[in-house]
């Protein structure tokens, strides 16, 4: 069984970061905070030059990655030095996917990237600009290679679209809580609970993203009947005051406030997860 | 009738879900108001072209160019638009179907500013609320266009990540799109980005090659030998190219920014060029599968041209197709020799050429040879928006042909004004 596994006794915490960000060495050890935190899956970026979806936050978190010397091959490497036991899922842009060759074969493109993601132990995909009309030739490469292919779905995805992305979807259904780009935000916006009733009938679990800050947040989602919450801004938020040198943060508190954050939101959801079920047996 | 959603393996829709539901509202509408001219939209939109716009426009001989490269040169001056720029054409076009399909609010990225102008310009003769992002760099290369913005009542937002240039405002205006795309449009500038865009626009500028073919024919009586068009994102490009795509014997040249060098420094991720279609790898941005500057990890490059207009990574799908097919040649010139070419076309014919356009006219005067006897060469915009960075371009240089400057030195040494 794929992703889908880490949903299925509670709610699951996943947490997006850049790799590589602000250096290698540093985002190791904050990948590893983070699933010491609690995290259940953990969506890993592969930066791209031009995110178009991404907030300021992630953008910059980009460039500073980028700036360190990221490539597709190194972010393989990055995953194989990582000292983590739950599955990865690969965050990206669809270039970098179409552009990959294989170090060994010399193969080039979805398929080439998908097989090297595997032979590194990553599990599934998230591709923000790749809407389901343009996917199979990566959707095939996912199922060759027994891997998840996450589709996002938005507030205004409905109709027929959504039903295209349901035959394309596993592992999970990444619900985008909000129309925009991804960032931190002081509300859960109220689109939530309507976006999730859309896909309620689906089989797969529904992960809630964008704007997702606190651990009262991803309460409210769960609670609301996510299967699990997306965090990236409000992390990297974090990672970035560690690379601010006015921020006078050092490299273990960074890590520390990593950890703390993800435990306060797993937390989070898992009280969630507390409130439906008193909610249900009233 | 459909859209063509790809050319060849180039073009698609690849970008973020929440704007797929824009994407296919925005199809619809393509088909039904500009392919099926459903409740007249294209009747308005040529109404408008010609009593706002100023179209037709005039099919020039220049006398003085042909008489030296001993070729009868023609002049498609698309610089007496409204605006000063081909722009128009797709900028009407783009606000006047937003009307149609009730948004509320226009946005627009733009490179050398002749876009921006051209989309405030359509937002406040159509009453919309517009609001235009350009990359900071630009915006101090290109001031006066900012200025006409503003003076038409939109709001210019700085876009300061990269390099402060064309890609990085269309990613900041997509990002714009993915957040408000309930009420809003954008108007992209040139036939890029996801389909229906790249037919979309090349519909509203093939005005261009529509009226260039009939009036050749009535001029010189028959059709020409060649037609030299620059091409950055490529909207004037297949604007001038569409009505002779199918004439098989008319040569089409799509001359490009060779910028100060072909060479890549991959290690920068800079291309000290703007020529995706000469030199550049298939690929995927902003939408579309198509040719552009990327390293060898496929990260997009910073490229780089004395006009801002054509400092792109990346160009239309339908231009990659057809360089692909043989059909277009894609040619390209150096910075030098776009500038020689925008002084010898003020002084010789009176026109004072976008930096843009002098790059065709820097290929007319190196290959002029090899084009036939009859050229047309669109001269897709004005230069008055260059001319500071003319002047300073040129005082770097050691160019025959260029004037001497020395009165404005003298004058702002003496406190005048520059």
């Amino acid at each position: 069984m794929g992703l889908e596994r880490v949903f299925a006794d509670e709610p699951a915490f996943v947490p997006y970061v850049a790799a590589g960000d602000p250096t290698y060495e540093e985002s190791l050890e904050y990948v590893e905070a983070l699933e010491r935190g609690g995290a259940d899956v953990i969506e890993l970026g592969l930066p791209f030059s031009e995110p178009i979806a991404e907030g300021s936050t992630i953008q910059e978190a980009v460039v500073r990655s980028l700036e360190g010397g990221m490539t597709p091959d190194r972010y393989f490497e990055f995953v194989e030095d990582l000292d983590v036991d739950v599955p990865l899922v690969c965050m990206t842009y669809y270039n970098l996917i179409a552009q990959y060759t294989h170090p060994e074969t010399g193969e080039t493109g979805p398929r080439a990237f998908a097989r090297r993601a595997s032979e590194v132990g990553i599990e599934g995909f998230v591709v923000v600009d790749l809407p389901a009309e343009e996917a199979g030739p990566l959707r095939e490469a996912c199922d060759e290679f027994g891997q998840d292919l996450v589709f996002i779905i938005a507030p205004t995805t409905k109709g027929e679209r959504l039903e295209r992305m349901r035959e394309h979807v596993s592992g999970y259904v990444y619900v985008q809580a909000r129309l925009g780009v991804t960032g931190a935000r002081d509300d859960v916006s109220d689109q939530t609970e309507e976006s999730l009733a859309r896909v309620d009938d689906w089989a797969v679990p529904k992960a809630v993203g964008f704007g997702i800050k606190t651990g009262e947040h991803a309460e409210r989602i769960v609670a609301a009947g996510a299967d699990g919450v997306i965090v990236g801004s409000a992390l990297v938020d974090i990672v970035a005051d560690g690379a601010d040198p006015d921020v006078d943060q050092p490299f273990p508190e960074t890590v520390q406030r990593l950890e703390s954050k993800a435990r306060e939101l797993k937390e989070g959801a898992l009280a969630g997860a507390e409130r439906a079920a008193a909610e249900r047996s009233d | 009738m459909s859209t063509d959603e790809t050319f060849g393996e180039y073009g698609g829709q690849f970008v973020p879900e929440s704007l797929m539901p824009a994407i296919e509202e925005l199809t619809e509408a393509y088909e039904r108001y500009v392919l099926d001219n459903e409740d007249g939209f294209m009747d308005e939109f040529r109404r408008r072209l010609a009593d706002f716009g100023g179209r037709p426009l005039p099919l020039q001989h220049a006398e003085s160019l042909s008489d030296r490269y001993d070729t009868e040169v023609y002049l498609k001056r698309e610089d007496l638009l409204h605006g000063g720029a081909h722009k128009l054409n797709n900028a009407l076009g783009q606000v006047l179907l937003a009307k149609y399909m009730g948004k509320e609010r226009i946005i627009a990225e733009t490179g050398a500013g002749q876009h921006g102008t051209a989309t405030a310009m359509a937002a406040a003769h159509l009453d919309m609320p517009c609001e235009i992002y350009m990359g900071e760099t630009d915006i101090r290369r290109q001031r006066p266009n900012v200025f006409r913005m503003k003076i038409n009542g939109a709001e210019v937002n700085p876009v300061t990540t990269g390099r402060g240039t064309l890609k990085e405002a269309i990613s900041e205006t997509m990002r714009d799109w993915a957040t408000t795309v309930e009420t809003t449009h954008y108007v992209i500038g040139s036939v890029v980005g996801p389909a229906p865009f790249p037919a979309m626009v090349r519909d509203f500028q093939a005005v261009i090659s529509e009226e260039a073919r009939e009036q050749v024919q009535e001029k010189a009586g028959r059709l020409p030998d060649s037609v030299l068009a620059c091409a950055g994102g490529g909207s004037n490009t297949m604007g001038t190219f569409h009505h002779f795509v199918d004439d098989e014997d008319v040569g089409l040249y799509a001359v490009e920014a060779g910028g100060s060098s072909l060479e890549v420094d991959e290690a920068e991720g800079v291309a000290p060029n703007s020529a995706s279609l000469s030199t550049g790898d298939e690929g995927v941005l902003h939408g579309a599968r198509t040719k552009l500057l990327q390293d060898s990890h496929g990260q997009i490059m910073e490229s780089h041209s004395v006009s801002a207009g054509l400092d792109y990574a990346g160009v239309g799908p339908e231009l990659a197709h057809l360089v692909d097919e043989d059909r277009v040649d894609a040619v390209n010139v150096d910075d030098d020799s776009a500038l020689e070419a925008f002084h010898r076309l003020s002084q010789d014919e009176g026109v004072i050429p976008a930096l843009e356009t002098a790059h065709a006219f820097g290929y007319l005067k190196e290959h002029h040879d090899e084009l036939g006897d009859l050229v047309i060469v669109n001269v897709s915009g004005r230069g008055d928006k260059d001319l500071e960075t003319v002047l300073e371009e040129t005082e770097k240089r050691d160019l025959d042909v260029a004037p001497d400057m020395s009165v404005l030195r003298d004058a702002a040494g003496s406190g005048g004004d520059l």
